[in-house]
């Protein structure tokens, strides 16, 4: 999201829970950006950017046990929780996510800052 | 409880250490602790003064303990106060500047001082050294010689260590020196006549001059030193005089305390005073069992059992001694010594190799199986492993040739020591020796600690011995085993054989299950991978599959690369495949637009780079089966032509490599990789002999099974595990080893390790002999596995979970 300044946040319905299997995580893409969703066995949702930060390794295709994804390229893990990789220093973008009652999942998102006119 | 009060009489590198110890035991909690040091500094290094004198290192590069770390512990410091009395009775101590401390318990560290020989002329009337004359102790004796030495005549009395790192750093300033020496040769502590000969030479080369058996009977000077003058009636002048003629302990206080005292204050074997409970006494100042240690090593060792017993965190722990066993460089020349030095019994048996020239000398004594004694002089390659095994006691081999060189090795291991801090010890993370210190220093004392604290060992893994090795090496060999690297899985505490057990009984079929029942429900992500291997291995057919237990390469039945997507490789048994087979191929990867179509090692076809939406409709398109090319599992047979085209051909390998194939692609779990090769002859053009495992025809129906061969980050070739007749033998033997190894070994243990680890005897009992009765049980598992069977890219007709081969869900605002 270079060059882009985010002001106000925005709730976004991207689909039933049901999409993702129990422990593990999808990609989606939202308002151009790619982010990876996960539900753990214990039904609980997490949301983070899509790419581990270390080599760009698809996140959504990592281990996920309790709230701990763990890239599927190099092993790196991270909380999903406060995004902070454990043993080392590099961090994850997180997003809150949210389920109605019918299982809909509502993600929100930054939303880009418009200038006001004249 | 109230706190007890500990006051230790020393601040050198015994008192420290002792006090760091009983800190490390919980002894802040316990005590509160207050320290006397007769210098006016923190605590020091005294080894490395030598370095100070050569101009290596710096002051502040050799304190131990700044001033700042008492404060931080809580621990109360009087700088420059020697204690000089000590009442029993009332439990106190009194310095000579009038501090005075009660104690509960009390710890003498007063170490050692240098020994001034009676020689007149050494001192002035007022009893103080004479001016250029040093001892070379403590920090003040070190900077009194740096200011006084350059460019002028120095003469060191005393051949011993000390004296020749005295010399070598008198050198370093322009001195032009003279080792004196009253023995018969230099460091006679740690070297026989002939080594002790050797070095001389090497230093007289230096530009040193040595003399022997002298004997010292006068200092020359008035007001300051200026000669000496020796027994024979010869004189020799100079300007600074070094007394290196050893070490008095500072036992005096214990005397005055009616301690008794020998050579210095005797102590029992939990480091007390044999009078007295509440006075502990370590380091040079200690006398155990008649020794009087000098050196570091024993020091560290009676710090440990003092503080095990004072904190009452193991009140059985008791010192036995040390063994002495020293590796240095004198004035350029590698010297390492052990033991005794001469043979003392008749039945020591002494092995010796000398190079004069080369400057090369090497002796060991052997008693009765074991090392007892060893010098090695300027090739000190082998001092590593000798010091172990003097250090162990273990058994030395019987090849004693080997104990003194590295015959035929194809390189020479570089011992830890050797090693430069910036060689790199993880090559697939880049981690250097320097980061594994840094790591063992900042509290990372065991394997597992130090792999998450740098990453180190988490690549292939095939560098964490030598992890272990470093961390041993940084910590002072204080490696602490972490109990979790016996256990199949860090988060459940039971090995192997013991979880299998555990899961039987509780009739757990899937990893949420085996995570509920026996991990007290906490999912630990590392720990799913394994756990669902070993589900298939021991329930084949009747495992419940949860895809999220299963790393994402066993998800999609394909090998994750490094931008996301995947390979697809279609089974291609013995290396065969048809026209029309590699026609579809081809199509296929035209029409998915397949960056790249290699051969493997494993004779198979790899298309590169397929996204994972086209998995399912490329495997339709080549229909043909998965070539399990991506996970620890049976991975593929090699092998030759064999006989039916090759004129050197004894047996059809290429038809046993299919049959192979066909049976032993079941196993879809495996602890690690297998990969196996056929041979229709000893040639072995298909590399049998380092396959895990390997098959050679040898005429006759005969074939030779070998186990255990690798040629990865590993290169070791098979063992021989038996020859059998005929291809329904080679199935039998075959299947019963691996079925063996997958209920046996480690997660991520290759065959060759396994097989080193548990022994080629074993495996041969087992399997060959079927020594525990296993054998029908194995056969039964191997056919449950191969009637479990089913070809994981039927997934893409029937997708297993959500969304299974979706790289991304475009989602419409």
């Amino acid at each position: 999201m270079p060059n882009e300044i985010f002001a106000r946040h925005q709730e976004y319905a991207i689909g039933p829970v049901d999409q993702i299997p129990f422990g593990e995580g999808r990609e989606f893409q939202v308002m151009g950006l790619r982010i990876a969703v996960f539900r753990t066995r214990a039904d609980l949702v997490y949301a983070t950017q899509a790419a581990c930060p270390h080599k760009e390794g698809p996140l959504a295709d990592g281990m996920l046990g309790g709230s701990t994804i763990m890239c599927p390229l190099h092993d790196r893990s991270y909380d999903l929780v406060s995004g902070s990789e454990i043993g080392g220093a590099c961090t994850l973008t997180t997003y809150p996510v949210r389920r109605e009652t019918d299982g809909t999942l509502l993600l929100t998102l930054p939303a880009p800052y418009t200038p006001a006119v004249g | 409880m109230s706190k007890q009060k500990l006051v230790v009489v020393g601040n050198g590198m015994a008192g420290a250490r002792a006090v760091e110890e009983v800190l490390a035991r919980g002894g802040a909690e316990m005590f509160d602790i207050v320290m006397f040091g007769d210098e006016p500094y923190g605590n020091y290094n005294r080894i490395m003064l030598s370095n100070i004198l050569s101009g290596q290192q710096n002051y502040d590069e050799i304190f131990l303990n700044t001033i700042e770390w008492y404060a931080e512990n809580d621990i109360v410091l009087h700088t420059g106060a020697r204690v000089n009395e000590i009442n029993r009775f009332g439990k106190y101590v009194v310095a000579e500047n009038g501090v005075r401390e009660d104690y509960d318990y009390l710890m003498i560290a007063t170490g050692s001082r240098a020994f001034m020989p009676p020689i007149p002329g050494l001192h002035m009337e007022d009893k103080s050294l004479k001016p250029g004359v040093f001892g070379f102790r403590t920090i003040d004796d070190t900077t009194g010689m740096v200011a006084a030495a350059p460019g002028k005549k120095a003469v060191v009395i005393g051949g011993g260590l000390l004296g020749l790192e005295a010399a070598r750093g008198l050198m370093t300033h322009g001195c032009d020196v003279t080792v004196v020496h009253l023995g018969k040769h230099l460091m006679d502590q740690q070297l026989d006549t002939t080594a002790g000969a050797m070095l001389r030479t090497a230093m007289q080369k230096m530009g040193i001059t040595v003399r022997t058996e002298t004997s010292t009977v006068q200092v020359l000077g008035d007001t300051k030193v200026e000669g000496l003058t020796f027994k024979d009636g010869t004189s020799v002048e100079c300007e600074v005089l070094v007394v290196a003629a050893g070490i008095r302990p500072n036992a005096e206080i214990g005397t005055r305390a009616g301690l008794t005292v020998e050579r210095a204050i005797v102590v029992d074997n939990h480091m007390r005073s044999v009078d007295d409970t509440s006075i502990y006494v370590v380091g040079e100042c200690a006398q155990h069992r008649g020794m009087v240690y000098g050196l570091v090593a024993p020091l560290w060792d009676q710090a440990k059992v003092l503080a095990d017993h004072i904190t009452e965190r193991n009140r059985d722990a008791q010192y036995h001694g040390s063994k002495l066993a020293t590796k240095l460089k004198v004035m350029g020349v590698e010297l390492a010594s052990m033991g005794i030095t001469e043979p003392r019994e008749e039945r020591d048996e002494v092995i010796q190799f000398q190079e004069p020239m080369k400057g090369t000398y090497k002796k060991l004594i052997v008693r009765d199986g074991r090392l007892v004694g060893g010098i090695l002089l300027g090739d000190i390659s082998k001092a590593a492993f000798l010091m172990q095994a003097f250090d162990r006691d273990s058994p030395l081999p019987d090849e004693r040739l080997g104990l003194m060189f590295d015959l035929g090795a194809p390189s020479q291991k570089v011992t830890i020591d050797e090693m430069p801090a910036e060689a790199q010890v993880c090559n697939c993370n880049g981690i250097s020796k320097a980061t594994i210190g840094a790591a063992v220093a900042a509290g990372s004392r065991t394997l597992p600690a130090v792999m998450n604290a740098t990453r180190a060992g988490k690549g292939c893994g095939s560098c964490k011995g030598l992890i272990g090795e470093v961390i041993a090496w940084f910590a002072g060999g204080a490696i602490e085993e972490d109990p979790s690297i016996h256990y199949y899985v860090p988060c459940i505490p039971m090995k192997k054989q013991e979880l299998i057990a555990a899961i039987r009984a509780h009739d757990l079929h899937s990893v949420s299950s085996v995570f509920e029942v026996l991990a007290g429900g906490v999912e630990d992500p590392a720990s799913k991978i394994p756990l669902a291997s070993l589900l298939n291995t021991i329930w084949p057919g009747q495992y419940e599959d949860q895809r999220d237990a299963r790393f994402i390469n066993d998800r999609v039945h394909g090998n994750i690369q490094k931008d996301g997507t995947f390979s697809v490789v279609p089974e291609m048994a013995g290396g065969v495949c048809t026209p029309a087979e590699l026609m579809r191929i081809a199509t296929a990867a035209v029409k998915y637009n397949v960056p790249l179509v290699k051969m493997t090692g494993g004779q198979r076809i790899d298309l590169v780079g397929v996204k994972k939406e086209d998995l399912p409709g490329i495997w339709a398109d080549i229909g043909m089966p998965a070539g399990h090319a991506w996970g620890k599992s049976y991975r593929t047979c090699k092998s030759c032509i064999g006989t039916d085209h090759c004129r050197f051909g004894l047996g059809d390998s290429m038809g046993l490599a299919i049959r192979i194939e066909k049976t032993f692609r079941s196993f879809s779990d495996s602890p690690g990789k297998l990969k196996m090769a056929t041979a229709g002859c000893p040639r072995n053009c298909s590399e049998a002999l380092v396959k895990d495992v390997g098959v050679v025809a040898i005429g006759d129906d005969k074939w030779e099974i070998l186990i255990g061969g690798a040629a990865g980050s590993s290169v070791r070739k098979g063992d021989l595990l038996c020859t059998v007749v005929g291809e329904d033998a080679v199935m039998l033997m075959a299947g019963r080893f691996i079925q063996f190894y997958r209920e046996d070994a480690k997660y991520k243990e290759r065959t060759h390790t396994w097989v080193e680890r548990i022994g080629l005897e074993r495996i041969k009992a087992v399997v060959v002999e079927d020594s525990e009765g296993w054998g029908e049980r194995f056969d039964a598992e191997v056919a449950a596995a191969v009637a479990a069977y089913r070809d994981p890219w039927t997934d893409g007709v029937v997708p297993a979970t959500e969304n299974q081969f979706r790289s991304l869900i475009p989602v419409e605002a």
